[in-house]
């Protein structure tokens, strides 16, 4: 195989990471809207919390288009 | 990378010299798009922040209270995730939030340069956090800030692992907080290109690409709305993320 082929497919393989983030964020948002329908006064006051969650899960996945940027660009 | 075609999605993050201020030692200096526009940016909120509160009347009119209102939000950000001990901080807190928010909302203007999709601007502003943090740690309580990294509670034989895995965790914090604000504008930005992209190649194929067009430009409206919810949205998690560390700062040990 190219080295130039393989490049492409490792980048395309590292995206699959953020798929995966994407279910950890809707685990996160699925979670809190089910725990808000049931106590909608206590929602308010998770609101910060449930973002944190997200901003974390969230980064992991950047990660993942991080190493697909550097083979794409730099490598 | 866009071989082949005509448009190129990446052309809008370029940099570009408007004045060139020598090259002292040989590293090349000069006034950029980006640049300018950060001063475009700090402007307009010292501008709009100064004009807005000049009155200072008890019952605040509409500026006024868009002021008041980002001030409360903050404070209450800041409140909430690092105590009222952290409010200290806030005027750090509030800079960066202003800041990071305005430069997402002027990158959303069309043709306009977005300054968080450099890595090196949005390093800069972590760093600033992540030092905030180190330094204020151990100003103020010495080697006690180290506890930060023994979590209490932990069996002895697991302790240098957790310790190796606070470490890890401590460091990662400023790549992935510049790296969040940095992909997101990136990612967001190309993808509205990329469709803007497909209205002109279809447009430019006839009649029949003029109503196939309307499929990629519903797609980009969708997306203009998409990005400006997450030009605030990243805003607000760039300053609560800041409060969680600085919070760090002031209470070391769990």
């Amino acid at each position: 195989m190219e080295a130039e082929a393989a490049k492409f497919l490792g980048a395309g393989l590292a995206t699959l990471g953020m798929g995966l983030a994407a279910i950890g964020v809707g685990t996160i948002f699925g979670n809190f809207l089910s725990g808000a329908l049931r106590n909608p006064s206590a929602a308010d006051g998770q609101f910060a919390r449930a973002f944190i969650g997200a901003a974390l899960a969230e980064g992991l996945g950047i990660f993942s288009l991080v190493v697909a940027l550097v083979l794409l660009f730099v490598v | 990378m866009a071989s082949g075609s005509v448009i190129d999605p990446i052309h809008q993050f370029q940099i570009i010299d408007i004045v060139q201020l020598g090259a002292p030692g040989g590293v090349h200096i000069s006034f950029t798009n980006s640049a300018a526009f950060m001063f475009g940016i700090v402007a307009v909120v010292f501008f709009f922040l100064t004009y807005a509160t000049r009155g200072r009347t008890l019952v605040p009119g509409r500026l006024q209270s868009l002021a008041e209102l980002s001030y409360e939000f903050v404070a209450s950000t800041v409140r909430g995730s690092a105590g009222n001990e952290g409010m200290k901080f806030f005027p750090l807190v509030f800079s960066l939030f202003i800041f990071v928010l305005t430069a997402n909302f002027v990158g959303m203007i069309p043709y306009a340069f977005t300054v968080t999709s450099h890595l090196i601007v949005t390093a800069a502003l972590a760093l600033v956090v992540i030092l905030t943090v180190i330094i204020y740690g151990f100003v103020r309580h010495g080697t006690h800030f180290l506890h930060l990294f023994v979590p209490s509670g932990v069996p002895a034989f697991l302790l240098p692992f957790m310790v190796v895995i606070e470490l890890i965790s401590f460091l990662s914090r400023p790549i992935s907080l510049s790296l969040r604000l940095f992909a997101n504008m990136l990612a967001g930005h190309i993808a509205m290109k990329v469709f803007a992209g497909f209205i002109v190649m279809m447009t430019a194929s006839g009649a029949v690409g003029w109503f196939g067009a309307v499929l990629p430009l519903s797609m980009v409206v969708a997306l203009t709305a998409l990005e400006f919810l997450v030009a605030a949205l990243q805003a607000y998690v760039f300053a609560v993320l800041t409060c969680i560390y600085l919070n760090d700062a002031l209470h070391p040990g769990h």
